[in-house]
């Protein structure tokens, strides 16, 4: 990768700047329609999925239930709740499809989470000390953090938290760190608990209790797919999100680093910490479009059935001013993510494996 | 069905919905049962446009079926409409033109295609049987007191007529035409809206005069003229709907006979002030956490609005305070009146009132 000149980033910014304003300025009944299918048919997938479970006495009907509900969890939590919460379709005015309306099907409350993801994370991605998404509070995701005997464990916490995913971000929206540190006062920790016991609650009796009582004699069956359910989505979940940032070429910066950004750095952070992953069309739906988590990260707000059009300009401008757009197979980049949680759970010097990506941020 | 009936079903539906709740959290009932049908949703109002008439080249009736959550409403009325047009809702108020004594369960709004504007030209140039709609319930105080007086005067321009009409409509579903006079302005005979309708029910009901005025061929209807039309029109009960300057020579003129209420009038727009020049500022929309800049003469509803807050509007014309929100800080100018006012806690109407220097907003 060359190193590009301050003129150079500004120009690249704007070049992106023209790309968003062609997106705004083209939304439309087409993106309405879009958004308002996918919701009706995830509503469909939800109901059918749990009217099959209730006749799950063999056990095709049972998978085929389970598979349902699970696909209908996925497309509540990644291409619906996910990208509501980030405000793609408040313009269409519908108080029903609105960021500040917005409740998911999952344990944590939608306005932490909007605080954690959307304020921090996507402000401040891949900052270490700002970004709390590296690692989660729980890995070492980056050479640059410190290591502790307490990471060498880090492989086995990750397949732990895979399929608690949902419960994983819930206390990761809770900030104990913070509290630790005294940054944040008990009593607001308590406030945010007690918002999250209320709604895991609801959760925990819908999935847990009330279907598999209604199903009678079906109960553990019932008991059982909604948790294979929801399991399946917080592994599908966790997989393409850590495939977003944590591929071996994603860059990490310092806050030194980000001293007095500007808009074209900006951009450029967001692109060098940024991962895609190839696929069709359906698979791009069921990853919420975070496939392109590129486009993503540069465009948060936009529709996100609109990255797959605007990808190909995205990837033809770092071709020209010569910067890496970092995109692969699911597999691939979830085995170099799998690598990086091995490799620094053992002690490791700071020594950057590539050390250019946040040198020519610096150098911005 | 009795009211007492309604009630009990209502209750045990509202406690259903709760329980079923349970299964459907973080959603409601109403967010699966709105898919089969949208006019099932008990928390967003809607119906459906079962037929669209034309009354003139520019102007169509709609038929709609309001959805769960209606209400009768009184002749005179006005309701907000919700459409999307080219993905996004616009609410826009319009009054209704059925009777409502007209039990069929479907009400009429007759719309007017604006030149220029967004949600008229849709509703009268794109809008199918089939469409489902956004809906408030009636509301509004131009409506006529029961019992109705035995003489009445209707001054009318353009699409003015619609409330009117409703009430004429509504007159005679009661059998009983009490002494009415209607002046009724419109720029050429072809553009009068309920133009045949009027002038049949003119000649079938003895008590109903109509004089039409043609503004194109000069013949503009002036207030002035009134005593000269209408010899008794100081012991008439007399309903106004048209352009703002018309209701307000209308309010000058009866109050200075010293008889203001027996005027009723109703506004369309709301009565901009000449001058609506004056520096705008940085909006903070504090529930939202969104920003934007605005002029001095753009409504705070519509700045709102654009920069994608979920703004509360009703009639969009200063009458129903359905869209206030409070302000934290700053000084807003009132674009009915030009006045600039605003201390900390004061509750603004956005629909009629532009930022006057930089304003925080709880919305």
């Amino acid at each position: 990768m060359k190193t590009l000149s301050e003129a150079d980033i500004e120009e690249f910014g704007r070049e992106l700047d023209k790309i968003r304003e062609d997106v705004i300025a083209s939304r439309g009944e087409g993106d309405a329609r879009y958004i308002r299918r996918v919701i009706a048919v995830q509503r469909a997938l939800e109901v059918s999925g749990r009217g099959l479970l209730f006749a799950a006495v063999l056990p095709p009907v049972w998978l085929a239930g389970t598979a349902a509900l699970a696909t209908a969890k996925i497309l509540e939590n990644m291409e619906i709740g996910h990208n509501v919460l980030h405000g793609q379709w408040d313009w269409m005015r519908d108080p029903e499809i609105h960021s500040s309306t917005w409740e998911w099907d999952l344990v944590s409350p939608a306005t932490q989470w909007k605080h954690t993801h959307n304020y921090l994370h996507h402000t401040w991605t891949n900052v270490l000390g700002k970004d709390r998404d590296i690692g989660y509070s729980l890995m070492r995701l980056s050479p640059e953090q410190p290591w502790h005997p307490y990471y060498l464990g880090q492989p086995l916490y990750n397949a732990v938290l895979a399929p608690l995913f949902e419960w994983g971000v819930a206390l990761h929206d809770l900030e104990l760190e913070r509290l630790r540190r005294g940054d944040k006062s008990w009593g607001q920790a308590i406030t945010q608990l007690r918002a999250i016991l209320r709604k895991a609650g609801r959760q925990v009796v819908k999935d847990y209790v009330a279907f598999p009582l209604l199903a009678g004699p079906l109960f553990m069956p019932v008991l059982i797919g909604n948790l294979t359910a929801n399991m399946t989505r917080n592994v599908w979940a966790h997989t393409v999100i850590f495939c977003g940032h944590f591929p071996d070429e994603a860059a990490v910066f310092t806050e030194e680093q980000i001293e007095g950004e500007t808009r074209g750095e900006w951009y450029l952070r967001q692109l060098l910490g940024s991962c895609n992953l190839d696929g069709g069309p359906l698979f791009h739906i069921m990853t919420g479009n975070l496939s392109h988590q590129i486009e993503h990260h540069l465009f948060p707000d936009l529709p996100s059935n609109r990255y797959a059009e605007i990808a190909p300009r995205v990837r033809a401008l770092c071709e020209q001013f010569g910067l890496p757009y970092n995109s692969g197979s699911l597999l691939r980049q979830t085995a170099t993510v799998w690598k990086r949680v091995f490799r620094l759970a053992l002690p490791t010097s700071a020594q950057r494996p590539e050390p250019d990506a946040p040198a020519s941020a610096q150098a911005a | 069905m009795t009211a007492l009936a309604r009630t009990r079903i209502d209750e045990v539906a509202l406690r259903l919905a709760d329980t079923v709740a349970w299964l459907t959290t973080p959603l409601l009932p109403d967010d699966y049962l709105g898919l089969i049908n949208p006019l099932w949703s008990s928390r967003k109002l809607r119906g459906r446009v079962e037929a669209v008439q034309p009354e003139t080249n520019d102007a169509v009736s709609l038929t709609v079926r309001p959805g769960r959550g209606w209400i009768a409403h009184r002749a005179g009325q006005f309701i907000g409409v919700g459409v999307d047009v080219d993905g996004v809702r616009h609410w826009r108020t319009y009054s209704l033109s059925s009777a409502p004594e007209c039990a069929d369960g479907r009400v009429t709004i007759t719309v007017k295609a604006v030149p220029g504007g967004i949600v008229s030209p849709y509703l009268v140039h794109r809008t199918k049987p089939g469409t489902v709609i956004g809906l408030t319930r009636p509301e509004g105080r131009f409506v006529l007191p029961q019992p109705v007086p035995s003489r009445l005067l209707f001054v009318t321009a353009g699409s003015g007529i619609t409330p009117v009409m409703g009430m004429l409509r509504s007159l005679v579903w009661s059998g009983e035409m009490p002494d009415v006079i209607l002046l009724h302005s419109a720029p050429t005979r072809e553009e009068v809206i309920f133009g045949a309708e009027l002038r049949r029910l003119a000649s079938q009901v003895p008590n109903l005069r109509l004089h039409e005025h043609y503004t194109r061929s000069g013949c503009r209807l002036s207030l002035a003229q009134v005593p000269d039309l209408v010899p008794d029109w100081c012991r008439r009960g007399v309903w106004v709907c048209g352009p703002t300057a018309m209701l307000q020579e209308a309010e000058t003129r009866w109050r200075e006979a010293g008889i203001p209420d027996r005027l009723h009038v109703e506004h369309f727009r709301p009565a901009v002030a000449a001058s609506t020049g004056g520096a705008g500022g940085r909006v903070r929309f504090l529930s939202s956490g969104q920003r934007a800049d605005a002029d001095g003469a753009t409504p705070l509803l519509v700045v709102g609005e654009d920069a994608g807050v979920l703004m509360p509007s009703g009639c969009r014309m200063g009458i129903c305070y359905s869209c206030t929100g409070r302000l934290r800080s700053g000084r807003v100018r009132d674009l009915r009146s030009g006045r600039e006012y605003g201390e900390e806690g004061e509750l603004v109407q956005t629909c009629v009132s532009a930022a006057a220097g930089p304003v925080e907003i709880e919305l």
